[in-house]
């Protein structure tokens, strides 16, 4: 045995230890066909055996968007920046939705898949990234709704404009899901071990909402909260995503670039505490 | 040959109990010495060898303590020990679903692991649906499942139901399907975990001519495999060929039985057993050989007397009666020695358990007494083929057609 020499090219050591900042992204890039399965699968399963089928995508948006309208709009009458109400509430919606979606749905994901994460080895980032990308199907089905909300309020008159920022829209979308993910990762590292956190998650989100200029534009805050509001790096994203769509909203290379280094920071962190754990969260889960 | 697989002092430890409460403390209390005060962790020094049946002191157990080996490409080496023994652990910590606490696991080449069949069926989706998941969780490309999904489909025997969600499939055809897919894998290293378990007889049968694998039934550890591990309590106790180490392992599962006996007047008791006069348990499988066992008796009438021989399956190869009287003694009383003396036994070699056994009216049929168990290696020439349990020396002779004729003639 002693005939081998030591320097011999293996193809993976398995350590107690890995390096700590190794974001696996070529390995993940290998397992990408194992991404579009997953995807496939939340789509199909999702619809399979309802008779509405994708019509569901439409319907819970929708609902909230007539709710915020009349709880909102109507009886506290929050500003809307002179926009139609619907069409404010629905895009903060719409954005606010993708970002919320990816957030719980990533949280849980070490609990919901540790059946399989048990048995067989795969980049265990694939889910995560796999329910982002899922969610973005939706999110896309719901854009659909408001773009055909906004056609309906051009030709009825509504005061809105698309100005050029909707150039931006691409990198808004790639910026919600980094940072839903980023977070969506440290709380599901979290979980395997600390419980406590899962409960948190959903009605921690809800809070956050009324801490994102979701349901009234951030030029309507009061001035003192204003700082407190924009420290959100969710705030600048809306907000551009609102003045992109509609026109009406703060959008400064200052809130944006804001927005896009702490999402950066998140998810460089989120993704190595999640490798971190995802090591041996099978044996504490 | 090279070494495909490289383990040294692989070590794994598991907490027992509750995990939650006191774990922020504990987290924080191993952080603060292993981190600040760069002490090795107080926790791995608690820990303590896997007893399954003892209650520790410590929560924390080793399910894996330094075991290292290697193996060579081409071969295929079975992990055996009890439950508890590490042996799920050392797969997992091979298919990397968890990782070591200690050592290191160094591996070349394509690594596929089957933990469990079907691993991610999604139960709405259609069987040829979940084929394209399955395998893309094993590790497959989407053009190698493009390519082999005609032989998997037809593989599995389940064609006329691919297109239809597999949550209506019967179990048998799910397992099916959900075999045929991982019988697909292409790779250097196969890791396989207690899968051959399923299927019926026929399909099993289709799946170890397909796969040549590992699994936990005996026989077909026998039957595949070259090489065997024995863990016992996280540790390897035995590296050597499968035949031995399945013997062993069984042996060590029965360990020595000492003699008992349910007669509780003890009018019927049997002792120890000894082989040509000594107490070596040792036989060669080509020489007769004679087995005594001590027998007190009080007054006993119409005994009889039994002398047992199985195999490592638990299997009767020997099982030979006599009434006392026969052998001239209608009536016990006292002290004997009894002697059984065998022609040659052309068992094939291995390890053998060897008993007495006793039962007499006087005692009423339920009380019966056996003497101690004791497990005999059977040394000598094997069967070439390794397929038969006996080889006995035979005569071989060839003869023209006439010469029979002239034999029925006499």
């Amino acid at each position: 045995m002693k005939t081998i020499s030591e320097n011999e090219a293996w193809d993976l050591v398995i350590e107690g230890h890995g390096p700590l900042f190794d974001l696996k992204i070529s390995e993940v890039w290998s397992y990408r066909d194992l991404l579009l399965m997953f995807v496939k699968r939340d789509f199909v399963s999702f619809y399979k055996q309802t008779v509405f089928g994708p019509l569901w995508f439409f319907i819970q948006p929708l609902f909230t968007t007539i709710i915020f309208t009349f709880v909102f709009g109507n009886l506290a009458g929050l500003s809307t920046d002179g926009l139609p109400q619907p069409l404010f509430y629905m895009a903060g919606i719409t954005a606010w939705n993708y970002f919320a979606d990816c957030i719980t749905k990533t949280s849980t994901v070490f609990k919901d898949n540790s059946q399989i994460f048990g048995k067989v080895y795969f980049p265990r980032l694939i889910l995560p990234l796999s329910i982002v990308t899922s969610n973005l199907v939706r999110f896309g089905v719901q854009m659909l709704l408001f773009t055909g909300m906004m056609a309906y309020y051009a030709i009825a008159g509504g005061s809105f404009r698309i100005t050029w920022a909707i150039v931006l829209f691409p990198f808004l979308v790639l910026l919600m899901a980094c940072l839903g993910l980023g977070l969506g990762l440290m709380i599901t590292a979290l979980t395997t071990k600390y419980r406590d956190l899962s409960f948190l998650v959903t009605f921690g989100v809800q809070l956050l909402m009324y801490m994102t200029t979701v349901i009234y534009p951030l030029s309507a805050a009061p001035e003192r909260y204003k700082h407190l509001i924009q420290l959100n790096p969710m705030t600048g994203i809306i907000e551009a995503f609102r003045f992109a769509f509609l026109g009406q909203g703060t959008l400064t290379a200052t809130s944006l670039g804001y927005s896009g280094a702490v999402t950066l920071a998140i998810l460089i962190g989120g993704i190595l505490i999640f490798n971190k754990t995802e090591r041996s969260f099978v044996d504490t889960v | 040959m090279s070494v495909a697989i490289r383990v040294e002092a692989l070590s794994k430890m598991y907490q027992l109990g509750q995990i939650g409460t006191g774990t922020i403390s504990l987290d924080m209390e191993r952080w603060f010495v292993t981190r600040v005060l760069r002490k090795p962790d107080p926790f791995l020094k608690l820990a303590e060898a896997n007893h399954r049946e003892v209650k520790g002191d410590s929560n924390f157990v080793w399910s894996l303590k330094d075991v290292s080996f290697e193996i060579e490409k081409g071969e295929t080496v079975g992990i055996i020990g009890k439950n508890g023994a590490g042996k799920s652990t050392l797969l997992n910590l091979l298919s990397r679903v968890t990782s070591p606490t200690k050592g290191t696991i160094k591996l070349k080449g394509r690594v596929a692991s089957l933990l469990e069949v079907g691993t991610g069926f999604h139960p709405e989706l259609s069987g040829r649906e979940n084929i394209y998941l399955n395998g893309s969780i094993l590790g497959m490309r989407k053009k190698e499942i493009d390519q082999k999904l005609d032989e998997i489909i037809d593989f599995s025997g389940v064609e006329r139901y691919i297109d239809t969600p597999v949550k209506r499939f019967s179990s048998g055809m799910y397992v099916r399907l959900a075999f045929a897919v991982a019988a697909h894998l292409e790779s250097e290293i196969l890791i396989v975990d207690e899968v051959l378990a399923v299927g019926d007889a026929e399909f099993q049968k289709k799946c170890l001519v397909k796969m040549e694998d590992i699994s936990h039934n005996m026989g077909a550890i026998l039957e595949l495999c070259k090489r065997g591990l024995l863990l016992e309590k996280g540790q390897i106790v035995r590296d050597s060929d499968v035949g031995t180490c399945v013997a062993s392992f069984l042996e060590r599962d029965k360990h020595r039985q000492p003699s008992e006996r349910s007669d509780k007047n003890g009018l019927l008791d049997l002792g120890r057993i000894s082989i040509n006069n000594e107490y070596s348990y040792q036989i060669d499988n080509s020489s007769p050989f004679e087995v005594t066992v001590h027998l007190a008796a009080k007054d006993i009438a119409n005994a009889t007397l039994f002398f047992i021989v199985e195999n490592a399956f638990g299997q009767s190869v020997v099982h030979k009666r006599v009434s006392s009287a026969e052998i001239g003694h209608s009536v016990i009383d006292g002290e004997f020695r009894l002697h059984v003396k065998i022609p040659t036994l052309w068992i094939s070699p291995g390890i053998y358990t060897m008993y007495f056994k006793t039962i007499a009216p006087a005692t009423g049929w339920s009380g019966r007494a056996f003497s101690e168990r004791i497990s005999v290696e059977v040394t000598g020439q094997a069967e070439a083929s390794g397929k038969a349990f006996m080889n006995p020396s035979v005569t071989w002779s060839m003869h023209p057609e006439e010469a029979k004729a002239e034999a029925l003639l006499v």
